[in-house]
C-alpha cells in the first residue's frame, strides 16, 4: 500500500522540488552535525544556519515571486531584476540623502524607490506586451542600461547612509528576535497568493501564458496581463532592492543585486515550474529560492570559496534538474509501476 | 511546343496513406506541355498531399510517376532532386531572403562565377534578362523586400523557371495579391505557356480557374473525380463535383418552406452596415433576428469566417458599422462584443478554442468570469455548480470537471467550449465549423441543440462546410464567394443545387 501512496506523492506537483531542498539539507546534516542548531546570540536574535539561510534568500524569493508571473505570462524572463534593484537602491539612497538626519521621511524614500523600480517594471511590460519584442532582448534594455541609471543618479559614487534605522529593513527590528527580510518575503507570498487566489489574476496569468489567442477570443486583454506581470516583477524587484541595499546601509551600484536575476530564473525552474509558460505554482519557486541559497550556505560552511563556488553549485544545480526532468520522471513512473505489479503478484501468490 | 498535346507529367494510380487516413487513393493526373491545369478540391481533398508528392516532399506507397525525357519511372526523393527533374515549386509563403537582393534571390546556390569568384556583373545583367522575359524591369540591385508581395511572387517564379521550366508548380499563389497583382501573374502564366511551360495551378478561386486555365482535375476525399476541359465544365457543375454532389441528383431535394413569413414580427437583434476587414472580408449588410439560425455558405477562403469574426471583432472590423439591439456599438476586442451579448466558438478548436492545460471547469468558468471582470472572482462553490450543470445538460464525457481539457476527446472538447459560452448566456452564438472533426453521434447531437437555442430565442450564426448539415440546422443563409457577400437565401429557397449556384456564381440563372 505504501508503494502507491508514493506513486501518489511523486505525482504532486511540489514532490521533486521538495525532495531536492530535503537531499541539500540532509547532506549539510551529515556534513555539519550542528546545521540545525538555532540559538540565541548576544543580541537577543535568533542565530543559526536555518535561519541564515531563510534570511539570506529574502531577496530571492521576492525576485523569484515576481519572475513567477513573467514566465507563466508570457513564457520569457525578465532578466532586468538585478539591475532595477541597483536602481532602487540609488533612489532610496539619493532621495534620503548621506548626512547625519534623513532629508525626507524614510517612508517616503521606500515608497519613492519602489515605486521608480515599478515604472521599470511597467517598461519591460509595455516593450513586451504591447511592442511584442521578445523578453530577454526587452529586458535587456534594463539588465545593462540599469546599472547605469543607478550610478548617473549617485554620481558614481558609494552613497552611504548614516542614519541608524535605515538598517532595519535588512537586519533586525529593536527587539524583534527574527531578521526583518523575513517577514518581508512572507508578507510578499502572502501578499501575492492572495491577490492570485482572491482575484481572478492567477487564471488569467495560466489562461493567457498557455493560449494568448485563445484567451483573447474569450474575453482577456492578454496584452494587459502580460503587462500587469511585469509590473509586478519590477515592484517585487524594488522591494528586493530596499533590502539589500539596506543590508549593507549603501547603494554600491554595480554589485547591489548582482546575477541575482539568474538565480530567480534557476529558482523558477527549480520549482518545478515550466519555462515555456501557463500553469505555474508561487510556492514552487520560493522552495526553489530557498534551495538555491540552502547551497551556497551549505557550500560556505563546508569550506568551499566564494571564487570556486559557482562550480559546485552548478554542478549541484545539475543534477536537481535531471532530476526534476520529463525523462527522470519517466523512469521512476517505470520503476514504481513494476514495484506495484510485483506487489501485486506477491499478494496473489501469497 | 511542335506537339502542343505532348504529355510532360504523368502520375498513375498514386496511393498514399497517413497514420489512420488515406490521404491519395490511386489517383492520376496528367499534365501536358503549354497548358495551365487547376487543381481543384475542398480542405482535405488530397491537393497539397499530391503535390509533395509529386516534388519529393512525401514519399508515397504506390503508383508511378513519368516525367517527359526521363526513361521510366521517377521517384523524387527530395525537393531539389524534384528540380533536377524539371519540376519547380512557388508556394504560397514566398520562400525567399528579404534581404537579398532580386539579383541574388534569382542565383542564391548557382551563382555564375567567374575565376573562382563570383560575377555580380554577370549575374544582374542575367537576372535583369529573365526579369525582361515577363516584362518587368525592376532594379535587381535592390533589396527583395523593396518590392510588393506581388513582385517577390513574380521573383520567385522567374528563380523557379530559370532553374528549369518543364513543370511549375503554383501553390495558391494568388491568395495575397489584390486584382492587378493577380492579373499581372495571370499574363506571366500565359507568356510561360505559350513557351511550353506545364502549369499546374492550386487555388481556390473559381474566377481565376475560368480566367487562365485550361483543364481541370477535381479531387475529393483523396480520391480522383476526374479531369475535365474548362469549357466543358460549369461553374455550378464543378462545385457540384468539389462537394461530391451530382448537380442532377440534388435538384430533387427541396425543403418545404415554412413559416419564414413570420420573420417580418422578428426583433432585429444585429445590424451590420458595409462592415468589412480590409484584406480578408469585403463590406457586407446583414441583419440578424433573435430566434433564428443564420448559415453563411461558402468555399474554403470565400470570407465566411471573417465575416463571423468581423462581427465579433477577433479581427477587428476596419470600415462600415454594428448595430446591436438598434445600438451602435464600437468592438475593439472580443470583451466588447462579448458584452453586448455575443459569443464565438472559432473553427480552430485548438489553436483558438482550449486553454489546453486547464480543467474542464476553468475552461468553461474562464469566459464569464472575463464578462465579470478581474475582481470579481466567481466563488468556487458556483463555478463548480456551473460546470456540473453544463456537463450534465451538454453531456459532456469526462473523467472530473478538474481533469485539464487536453485529455478530453475533440467532440467532448467543442462541447466544453460551447457550454463556456452558454454560461455567458448570449443572445448571439457563432459556431464557426462546430462539428468539424466530431463523431457523428455527437455532430447530430450539436445541431439539435443549436435549433434548440434558437427556438428559445437566441440567435445562432452557422458555418460549416457541409451544406447538408446547414439545411438541417438553419432558416436562412448568406453566401460569399472570394471575400464578397453574394446572396442571401430565405428558407423557402433553399436547397442544395440553389445554394451551389449562388456559391458557383456567374451563372445564377443556369
Amino acid at each position: 500500500m505504501h508503494k502507491e501512496l508514493f506513486k501518489k506523492l511523486t505525482k504532486l506537483r511540489l514532490f521533486w522540488p521538495i525532495v531536492c531542498l530535503l537531499i541539500v539539507l540532509l547532506v549539510n546534516l551529515i556534513k555539519t552535525p550542528t546545521f540545525f542548531n538555532i540559538s540565541i546570540n548576544s543580541n537577543g536574535v535568533l542565530y543559526g544556519f536555518l535561519i541564515d539561510i531563510i534570511n539570506r534568500s529574502s531577496e530571492l524569493i521576492i525576485l523569484a515571486v515576481g519572475m513567477t508571473l513573467c514566465v507563466a505570462a508570457s513564457a520569457g524572463t525578465d532578466i532586468s531584476v538585478g539591475s532595477v534593484m541597483a536602481i532602487t537602491g540609488a533612489v532610496a539612497c539619493y532621495a534620503l540623502g548621506t548626512g547625519g538626519s534623513y532629508n525626507m521621511p524614510y517612508f517616503l524614500a521606500f515608497i519613492l524607490a519602489v515605486f521608480v523600480a515599478t515604472l521599470c517594471g511597467a517598461w519591460n511590460g509595455f516593450l513586451v506586451a504591447k511592442l511584442k519584442i521578445q523578453p530577454m532582448v526587452a529586458t535587456l534594455i534594463l539588465y545593462t542600461a540599469g546599472r547605469g541609471i543607478a550610478q548617473l543618479i549617485t554620481g558614481g559614487n558609494i552613497l552611504y547612509i548614516k542614519v541608524d534605522n535605515f538598517k532595519y529593513l535588512g537586519s533586525v527590528f529593536p527587539g524583534v528576535p527574527v531578521p526583518t527580510p523575513i517577514f518581508v518575503a512572507i508578507l510578499v507570498v502572502i501578499l501575492t497568493s492572495l491577490l492570485l487566489k482572491k482575484t481572478a489574476l492567477g487564471m488569467y496569468i495560466q489562461s493567457v501564458g498557455i493560449n494568448a489567442k485563445a484567451s483573447r477570443l474569450l474575453g482577456l486583454n492578454s496584452t494587459f496581463i502580460i503587462f500587469l506581470a511585469y509590473t509586478f516583477c519590477g515592484l517585487c524587484a524594488g522591494i528586493a532592492g530596499m533590502i539589500a541595499t539596506s543590508r549593507i546601509y549603501s547603494i554600491d551600484a554595480n554589485n547591489v543585486g548582482l546575477n541575482l536575476e539568474m538565480d530567480a530564473i534557476l529558482a523558477v525552474a527549480l520549482g518545478g515550474n515550466s519555462l515555456a509558460g501557463g500553469k505555474f505554482s508561487l510556492a514552487g519557486s520560493v522552495i526553489g529560492a530557498i534551495t538555491i541559497q540552502a547551497l551556497s550556505t551549505s557550500l560556505y560552511s563546508m569550506g568551499v570559496s566564494a571564487d570556486q563556488l559557482p562550480v559546485y553549485k552548478a554542478i549541484v544545480v545539475v543534477i536537481i534538474v535531471a532530476l526534476q526532468s520529463k525523462e527522470f520522471k519517466k523512469f521512476v513512473k517505470h520503476v514504481t509501476q513494476k514495484l506495484i505489479l510485483k506487489d501485486a503478484g506477491e499478494k496473489v501468490a501469497q | 511546343m511542335e506537339n502542343k498535346d505532348r504529355e510532360v507529367l504523368k502520375m498513375r494510380n498514386i496511393h498514399k496513406t497517413f497514420p489512420g487516413v488515406v490521404a491519395l487513393s490511386n489517383v492520376d493526373f496528367t499534365l501536358r506541355a503549354g497548358e495551365i491545369h487547376a487543381l481543384m478540391g475542398e480542405n482535405g481533398a488530397g491537393k497539397s498531399t499530391l503535390i509533395k508528392v509529386l516534388t519529393g516532399v512525401e514519399e508515397f506507397e504506390r503508383g508511378q510517376i513519368f516525367i517527359d525525357g526521363i526513361d521510366g519511372p521517377v521517384i523524387n526523393k527530395s525537393p531539389q532532386e524534384a528540380q533536377m527533374n524539371g519540376i519547380s515549386t512557388v508556394y504560397q509563403e514566398i520562400n525567399l531572403c528579404p534581404n537579398l537582393s532580386v539579383a541574388e534571390n534569382i542565383f542564391i546556390g548557382r551563382e555564375i562565377k567567374k575565376r573562382g569568384r563570383i560575377d555580380w556583373k554577370a549575374i544582374n545583367k542575367r537576372a535583369k534578362e529573365i526579369l525582361a522575359n515577363f516584362n518587368i524591369d525592376i532594379d535587381v540591385t535592390k533589396q527583395l523586400s523593396n518590392y510588393s508581395v506581388a513582385m517577390q511572387q513574380m521573383v520567385a517564379i522567374a528563380r523557379a523557371i530559370d532553374i528549369s521550366s518543364k513543370i511549375l508548380i503554383l501553390d495558391e499563389p494568388t491568395s495575397s495579391l489584390d486584382e492587378m497583382e493577380v492579373e499581372r501573374l495571370f499574363e506571366v502564366m500565359r507568356k510561360l505557356k505559350s513557351q511550353g511551360t506545364g502549369i499546374i495551378f492550386v487555388t481556390h478561386f473559381l474566377e481565376q480557374v475560368y480566367a487562365v486555365c485550361d483543364r481541370i482535375t477535381v479531387l475529393r476525399n483523396g480520391g480522383l473525380v476526374g479531369e475535365y476541359k474548362v469549357e466543358n465544365l460549369p461553374r455550378v457543375q464543378l462545385v457540384a463535383k468539389m462537394m461530391g454532389k451530382e448537380f442532377d441528383d440534388l435538384a430533387s431535394i427541396k425543403k418545404p418552406a415554412n413559416e419564414s413569413e413570420i420573420k417580418e414580427k422578428r426583433e432585429v437583434l444585429i445590424e451590420a452596415k458595409e462592415l468589412g476587414h480590409s484584406g480578408t472580408i469585403k463590406p457586407f449588410n446583414l441583419t440578424i433576428h433573435k430566434g433564428e439560425v443564420i448559415g453563411l455558405a461558402g468555399l474554403l477562403g470565400s470570407g465566411r469566417s471573417e465575416l463571423a469574426r468581423a462581427i465579433y471583432g477577433a479581427d477587428k472590423a476596419d470600415m462600415g458599422e454594428l448595430r446591436v439591439k438598434g445600438k451602435k456599438c464600437h468592438i475593439n476586442a472580443p470583451i466588447d462584443s462579448m458584452k453586448v451579448g455575443m459569443a464565438f466558438c472559432p473553427e480552430n478548436r485548438k489553436e483558438e478554442g482550449i486553454i489546453a492545460d486547464l480543467s474542464v471547469r476553468e475552461n468553461m468558468i474562464l469566459a464569464l468570469q472575463a464578462k465579470r471582470g478581474m475582481f470579481r472572482l466567481i466563488k468556487r462553490k458556483e463555478q463548480e455548480e456551473l460546470t456540473d450543470k453544463f456537463i450534465k445538460l451538454l453531456q459532456i464525457k469526462t473523467a472530473s470537471r478538474e481533469t485539464p481539457i487536453k485529455q478530453l476527446s475533440g467532440g467532448n472538447q467543442q462541447k466544453v467550449i460551447l457550454g463556456r459560452w452558454l454560461i455567458t448566456e448570449p443572445d448571439f452564438l457563432i459556431l464557426d465549423e462546430p462539428t468539424r472533426g466530431i463523431d457523428v453521434g455527437t455532430k447530430t447531437e450539436i445541431q439539435k441543440l443549436v435549433v434548440d437555442f434558437a427556438s428559445k430565442g437566441m440567435a445562432v450564426m452557422f458555418i460549416s462546410s457541409e451544406i447538408e448539415e446547414m439545411l438541417r440546422t438553419v432558416n436562412r443563409m448568406a453566401v460569399l464567394r472570394d471575400g464578397y457577400k453574394v446572396g442571401e437565401l430565405e428558407e423557402s429557397e433553399l436547397s442544395q443545387d440553389r445554394i451551389m449556384k449562388v456559391i458557383a456564381g456567374g451563372e445564377t440563372n443556369a
